[in-house]
């Protein structure tokens, strides 16, 4: 049987993008959330391999590592069709870096799921976007890792992985057990994510419980602590400044196209690469 | 082992004419390296790249760290990212600063995390602080929050750049330079990930991610018809045609067109958003967008605020103007 492990966060779903300025890190405690859609797609994955099985041929472990409302992914992960649902959240996991958050994955892979032979990630969160925790996890656990999947397809005990990467077309294989991340652009349609039916996520609720990790369960040092243990800190977050001038331009279709071609036309045609005519329309009104 | 302090470049040279932001990498140490006081150093790996690291010499590489084996032709995660670890712990640079490629992004966390130091991706700006340390600046959030990133305790303070960022420096033919042949080490395993093709795929003439003028459509283009008006437009501009998820679900235009989080992101000098509302899925991915031309009925739509000229108007009518002003005004 092949044990499938898939990394799946929580992400914000909302505009508003509560940090906390103390810490410089986000406080996902009150932002609305959902799964990123990368995860979801290497959810995804994980599924159409599990059927292409046949019965009983795979286990898929759903896990996530986040603050306890990251709890509803897990249970639509099940209801998407996710054996089991694992939730890693200690206080003491906050603030983690990837270089953190991979190795808190990894003490999970090893200690509790010894069996797993494939694992698969997003390639890049639609949050943090470092597209660095699947990389980072295949070193935690030192097996061999390929990014950016567009299609996988398991031959024996290899995976064989198609992919796009900087303009290249690349067909990659490696002995399992290894980490997969998938392909978060999209480009490929064979991983569009599947959603739950009416009712469904209901029925998982009732199904079985999420099985809830915190540091002691999983076997984290007393003293451990993501934040000061991440090599990397943040000293300053911000939102880049709204320096536009937001002008708005009302009235007749043509004047107002006149307005833009005169007061803007030379960022337009230094983009485009070539002279346009700008007339002056003083007084034209 | 080495007195003088470092700066690091990875050399990502496979598609060189095309990918050019290991030369603005360098450009960016070389200032990086003036204010520490620090050596400026490309790394590179492959297979007879003598040329490369002439070419990094004249373009602002002090030092070049060559390992030439045949062994290194194809670009291998597992085997390149041995290599470079290895190299650091013999070599210890101060920082070490690598393309966001993909195969960038894909080597750089490996060697981060074997070194067991900290990594800040996909940078915008580099600086250097008070205390000599490495600023790292970083979009997140499709570049709603940028943040302040510094590695206080570890070396080499790691992070990919993301392409465009800098500017290369000139060639300069007269520039001198060292160049260190590193040999393949004995302990090298072999590659646990086996490459089966790789192939360079030709050029695509436009792509809407690096295009320098986007012009995307909402609903409020009217109807599949009239959202073909856009493509006319585009002519004209030599712009590519995005779109937001109900004109792609309404099957106005291929899937391939979709901008937004679960799309493409794109970062163009201008960009033209016709009737499209602004839905945070969408706008996460333009935020990158210098100049926003916004067209909408809706005065109010979030697209609108984001926008550095809104016009308030049908959104076909304004494309219809801006076609026959362009017909006009284009000089050739």
């Amino acid at each position: 049987m092949l044990h499938i492990i898939v990394c799946i966060k929580q992400v914000p779903m909302v505009s508003e993008l509560p940090w906390d300025p103390k810490t410089g890190t986000l406080k996902r405690e009150t932002a609305q959330g959902m799964m990123d859609p990368s995860a979801r797609r290497a959810l995804e994955a994980a599924l159409q391999i599990k059927a292409g099985m046949g019965r009983n041929q795979a286990h898929i472990t759903a896990v996530s590592m986040g603050p306890p409302m990251a709890k509803e992914i897990l249970y639509e992960a099940k209801a998407l069709g996710a054996d089991q649902g694992v939730l890693l959240t200690d206080p003491r996991m906050a603030g983690a870096d990837t270089c953190m958050t991979a190795f808190i994955l990894g003490k999970f892979v090893t200690d509790h799921c010894p069996d797993a032979g494939l694992i698969l990630c997003g390639s890049m969160s639609s949050d943090s976007e470092t597209a660095q925790v699947g990389p980072q996890l295949a070193e935690a656990l030192d097996i061999p890792a390929i990014g950016y999947a567009r299609r996988l397809e398991l031959v024996h005990d290899c995976v064989r992985v198609e992919r796009h990467v900087d303009d290249f077309m690349e067909l990659m294989e490696m002995d399992l057990p290894g980490l997969v991340t998938i392909d978060h652009a999209g480009e490929s349609d064979l991983y569009t994510p599947r959603y739950v039916a009416l009712g469904g996520v209901e029925a998982a609720f009732n199904a079985g419980d999420i099985r809830v990790m915190d540091g002691t369960a999983l076997g984290l040092n007393k003293g451990f602590n993501a934040l000061t243990s991440s090599p990397t800190k943040i000293i300053d977050v911000y939102s880049p400044a709204t320096r536009k001038e937001n002008r708005v331009l009302t009235g007749a279709v043509k004047k107002m196209v006149d307005t833009l071609f005169d007061d803007y036309g030379k960022i337009i045609s230094s983009a485009m690469g070539k002279d346009l005519k700008t007339h002056d329309h003083e007084g034209d009104v | 082992m080495s007195e003088e302090k470092q700066i690091w470049v990875w050399a990502d040279y496979r598609n060189y004419f095309q990918s050019r932001v290991t030369l603005q990498i360098l450009a960016r140490a070389s200032v990086l390296a003036e204010k520490t006081n620090a050596t400026v150093c490309a790394v590179v790996f492959g297979d007879k790249v003598d040329a490369y690291a002439k070419e990094y010499i004249a373009h602002g590489a002090q030092k070049v760290y060559v390992t030439d084996n045949p062994f290194l032709k194809t670009y291998n995660v597992s085997s390149y990212a041995f290599l470079l670890s290895a190299l650091v712990r013999q070599f210890q640079p101060e920082t070490l600063l690598i393309g966001a490629t993909r195969f960038g992004q894909e080597i750089a966390p490996r060697v981060a995390k074997q070194l067991d130091t900290g990594l800040t991706a996909d940078c915008i700006d580099l600086d250097i602080d008070e205390k000599g340390q490495l600023v790292q600046v970083a979009p997140s959030f499709g570049g709603n929050l940028i943040a302040k990133i510094i590695t206080p305790h570890t070396r080499p303070q790691m992070a990919t750049i993301r392409p465009g960022t800098f500017q290369e420096l000139p060639h300069d033919d007269e520039a001198k330079g060292e160049v260190i042949p590193i040999p393949l080490p004995d302990t090298m395993p072999s590659p646990r990930v086996r490459c089966l093709k790789s192939e360079l795929q030709p050029a695509r003439a436009r792509k809407i991610e690096t295009a320098d003028i986007v012009i995307t459509g909402g609903r409020g283009m009217g109807s599949k018809g009239k959202f073909r008006k856009l493509f006319d437009l585009a002519d004209l501009l030599h712009a590519e045609v995005g779109a937001t998820r109900p004109v792609v679900y309404a099957d106005w235009v291929s899937s391939e067109a979709l901008v937004g989080q679960a799309g493409k992101h794109i970062r163009p000098k201008v960009l033209f958003s016709f009737g499209v509302s602004g839905a945070i899925q969408h706008t996460a991915a333009l935020a990158d967008a210098r100049f926003i031309v916004a067209v909408n009925k809706n005065p109010n739509a979030t697209m609108m605020k984001l926008a550095d000229v809104a016009m308030v108007a049908d959104a076909n009518q304004v494309c219809s103007g801006i076609i026959r002003a362009l017909k006009q005004r284009i000089r050739d």
